[in-house]
């Protein structure tokens, strides 16, 4: 048996990790509760981001925390531009096309990262890496707790965003009913350029949050895009709190089933979680409608 | 033929079709009409087994079939068009008649006669090696009929297969349904074109918000004080009385 | 089926027979029979996603029970490897019937239906690389038997033979679906369900059909793959890497067509050599070009090669008459 003590333990980082999960799910659900599309190069992104904070860590010894001001903004641009230049163009506003074509970018991201940085499993080695903080009997590693609280303001900071500026409103607007946004003068194409935007900005911070504890190699964003995935569909497709409860729940899940069924096996709890929510209430566990 | 007993739907909160019963007589037009939002698309889907009612049954010669699927109620001999009309747009017009004619045949080259027969007879002989997608409006819904028709359907139910055609388009189509009917299909439509409810049905009912509010033949019903105040508000019956005994 | 559907098949099909009289070096032969194979499963997603407009992003699930079927059989329980192919590939329709009937029972479709055929092999995959039985992470390996009757051949000739047989059988397959009522009510699926549903066509019965040969034939390919490598393992058997060849072949050959998925092989991995010819020993090039023409496919020429061929033939025809 598991004493209590290691319980909670797993309960405490699985909701660190999942914190960070959210984060990644929330780009994924706000570009489908606009755009109504699943992004699979969302995983390919998310590698890009993580493959450019080591490379700033090592070309200019930039801080990981610190690498979030240049890189989000950096990241923005890309998500603008990926959506305004090429799945918007290529799709021909084609359902099936928008998902073929999200895979083919991810195909095509993640074996250029492959082919630029080879297969090599890389790390960071900051020295605040392993710092622990003591929190009553509980050891908490300081880098994921620093990454909760930073996931969590994000994630009020981009509710804030949607429902408090001209922007959130505009882009509010667009996900009801994108016809009539257009005919009040908003400019569709562009406000999906922006959200494409926010969400690949939330990858950036993502990165900068994980990397301090994490590795980065060419094929790391498929373990976090169908985590996120998970996320999305449990949390409601489309719904921000959903996402971050939703994140929470997973995170704390993958732990426990890491700790119950070993590593190997411990994804799995998180699969079957996802099909039997596909399956039963495609909608989602926290409300929000499809 | 056809029975809708106390068919009564709800989304949500919202009472879409409230207690309606209609009959469908053998070898009848019988027109369904109502102002806008009253429910009677709603009422088709009941019919047509796209929606399921929240009470009350349908029956279809004699039996009950409130609880078949859409591909079942097709197989006992109802057909149905779309108010928005759905070609298969990736195919050609014959070949989008001849997804319906596989229902009656299961070889291809007898469903392909066929489907040519049915094109021929609603006048789409020239358009069926076309693209579906390059149909103009009066086409599409000339396909839309020629699809259902294809199914050799007994009962035909038609969603307002003459919006958005012009007055020269709606007068070459009127003989193409009469001639349907005078083939022995019974045919329940929804209808805006007065001028052809008029001219086509031998029984209407009026729907208002959900409810069957008039029954009768066309200029009967056009009369009743209670159609005329569905569509144009409360008052409107004493108004046009007073003003006709003005004129 | 009349003969002029046919004839065309069988042209091509005995014409690329031909093929190792001619050549007989190993490394191309080797990669004639790998791209056969790729265009084999291909072919089994076609019918799905093709025809029936239903993406399926998870096909690695079928491919990877065909291919641990056929080595499990034999290697654990002694079975001829060609029954072991048989049964692996009978039991890949199974679990497409399985997919199928939780998927579309739910009436899960478009990226709902991509995302839980993900996950499906996704679980497969985890499964297979955690379980005894199916060898963990070191996969199965087939124990070499040099002989005909244990499905092994000295040349690889005639291993090419076999992959060539099976993929002609599923163009012939794939033919008779085009010209057939089933044919026609997949397609009607794919174009507009309610209305297929309207039109009396049993759309989760004919959805089911779909994905249930869908799989059985890429659950061939899988096993044909076991049979040729003589090794399994789940990342090769349920990785994502298969999932996507089968989706990126038919796209860039031809979408919902019979020569489709095999010219898109073709094309592809005659592309993948060049490509690594021209960039030397750079790991993942290859599949970065496959990526991009993946995009530039879908926004140019949403019909594939097939479709640039026929639009430039009738412009062509369109010159001549001017």
């Amino acid at each position: 048996m598991y004493s209590p003590a290691i319980i909670a333990e797993a309960v405490v980082n699985g909701l660190m990790a999942g914190a960070v999960y959210a984060l990644i799910a929330l780009g994924l659900t706000l570009v489908y509760g606009v755009l109504h599309i699943i992004n699979f190069a969302h995983g390919a992104l998310l590698t890009a981001a993580m493959f450019a904070v080591w490379v700033v860590y090592e070309a200019f010894g930039l801080d990981p925390y610190l690498a979030i001001l240049p890189l989000t903004p950096l990241f923005f641009g890309l998500g603008y531009a990926v959506q305004r230049f090429v799945i918007g163009p290529a799709s021909h506003g084609n359902d099936s096309n928008i998902l073929l074509v999200t895979l083919g970018l991810s195909i095509a991201i993640e074996n250029a990262l492959l082919a630029g940085f080879r297969s090599d499993t890389r790390t960071l080695n900051t020295d605040y890496g392993f710092q622990v903080v003591e929190f009553g009997p509980l050891l908490l590693s300081k880098p994921r707790l620093i990454g909760f609280g930073a996931a969590i303001l994000v994630t009020v900071l981009l509710w804030l965003l949607l429902s408090r500026t001209d922007t959130g409103k505009a882009i509010r607007a667009v996900a009801k009913e994108k016809f009539g946004a257009s005919l009040v003068g908003i400019d569709v194409a562009h406000v999906y350029a922006v959200t494409f935007g926010l969400g690949c900005a939330c990858l950036a911070v993502a990165a900068c949050l994980l990397m301090p504890t994490f590795y980065v190699n060419p094929r790391i964003g498929q373990a976090f895009v169908l985590v996120a995935f998970t996320i999305v569909v449990l949390g409601g497709m489309g719904s921000i709190p959903g996402a971050l409860l939703g994140g929470l729940f997973i995170g704390v899940v993958e732990s426990l089933c890491g700790l119950f069924l070993g590593d190997s096996l411990g994804q799995i709890g998180i699969f079957l979680i996802f099909i039997l929510v596909l399956l039963v209430r495609p909608t989602g566990m926290f409300g929000a409608k499809a | 033929m056809l029975e809708v007993q106390n068919a009564t739907k709800r989304f949500g909160g919202l009472v879409a079709v409230n207690q309606a019963s209609l009959k469908v007589e053998a070898g009848s037009i019988t027109g369904l009409i109502g102002p806008n939002g009253a429910g009677k698309t709603t009422l088709f889907t009941l019919i047509s087994g796209f929606e399921k009612p929240s009470e009350g049954r349908v029956l279809f010669e004699g039996e009950d079939i409130s609880r078949d699927e859409p591909h079942v109620r097709a197989r006992r001999g109802i057909a149905r068009t779309f108010q928005i009309v759905q070609p298969f747009a990736g195919l050609s017009v014959l070949e989008n008649i001849a997804v319906g004619a596989h229902l009656r045949h299961a070889k291809r080259s007898d469903a392909l006669a066929s489907a040519e027969r049915v094109g021929q007879r609603v006048g789409l002989g020239p358009e069926l090696d076309k693209s579906a997608s390059s149909l103009t409006v009066a086409g599409r819904k000339r396909l839309e009929l020629a699809r259902a028709l294809a199914t050799e359907p007994k009962l035909l139910l038609l969603d307002e297969v003459l919006a958005g055609l012009n007055p020269s388009e709606i007068r070459d189509i009127i003989p193409v349904i009469r001639a349907i009917r005078d083939e022995g299909v019974t045919i329940l439509m929804i209808e805006h074109v007065m001028q052809a409810v008029m001219s086509l049905c031998e029984q209407v009912y009026v729907l208002a918000q959900g409810r069957i509010i008039a029954e009768g033949p066309p200029a009967d019903v056009c009369d009743d004080p209670k159609v005329i105040e569905a569509y144009l508000g409360a008052g409107a019956a004493e108004r046009l009385k007073r003003e006709k005994v003005h004129a | 089926m009349t003969f002029r559907d046919i004839a065309p098949i069988v042209v091509l099909i005995a014409l690329i027979a031909f093929v190792p009289a001619f050549i007989t070096a190993n490394t191309v032969l080797n990669f004639l029979v790998f791209t056969l194979i790729i265009a084999l499963a291909a072919q089994g997603w076609n019918i799905l996603g093709g025809f029936g407009g239903q993406f399926s992003f998870g096909h690695a699930a079928f491919f990877g029970t065909g291919a641990y079927a056929a080595a499990l059989l034999q290697v654990r329980l002694g079975i001829n490897p060609w029954v072991a192919f048989a049964i692996g590939t009978v039991v890949g329709a199974a679990v497409g019937w399985v997919i199928g009937y939780l998927s579309f029972r739910s009436g899960l479709r478009g990226s709902y239906f991509a995302l839980v055929t993900l996950a499906f092999a996704e679980v497969l995959r985890i499964l297979a690389n955690a379980a005894t039985f199916t060898g963990g992470a070191a996969g199965v390996l087939i124990k070499l038997d040099v002989r005909p009757g244990n499905f092994q051949f000295e040349s690889r000739g005639a291993f090419f033979w076999i992959a060539l047989a099976l993929v002609g059988a599923v163009l012939l397959l794939t033919r008779w679906i085009e010209r057939s009522r089933f044919g026609a009510q997949l397609v009607a699926v794919r174009e507009n369900e309610a209305a297929a549903k309207a039109l009396g066509v049993d759309t989760l019965r004919v959805k089911l059909g779909a994905i249930t040969v869908s799989g059985a034939v890429t659950a061939a390919a899988g096993g044909l793959y076991a049979q040729y490598f003589l090794y399994v393992d789940a990342n090769i058997a349920y990785g994502t890497w298969i999932s996507v060849e089968v989706i990126l072949a038919p796209i860039v050959g031809g979408l919902g067509t019979v020569f489709g998925p095999l010219v898109g092989a073709v094309a592809l991995h005659g592309l993948g050599e060049i490509t690594k010819l021209a960039a030397g020993s750079v790991p993942g090039i290859d599949l970065m070009v496959f990526g991009g023409l993946l995009v530039a496919a879908v926004a140019f020429a949403p019909a594939g090669i097939l479709g640039l061929m026929r639009r430039s033939a009738r412009s062509r025809g369109a010159a001549r008459h001017a």
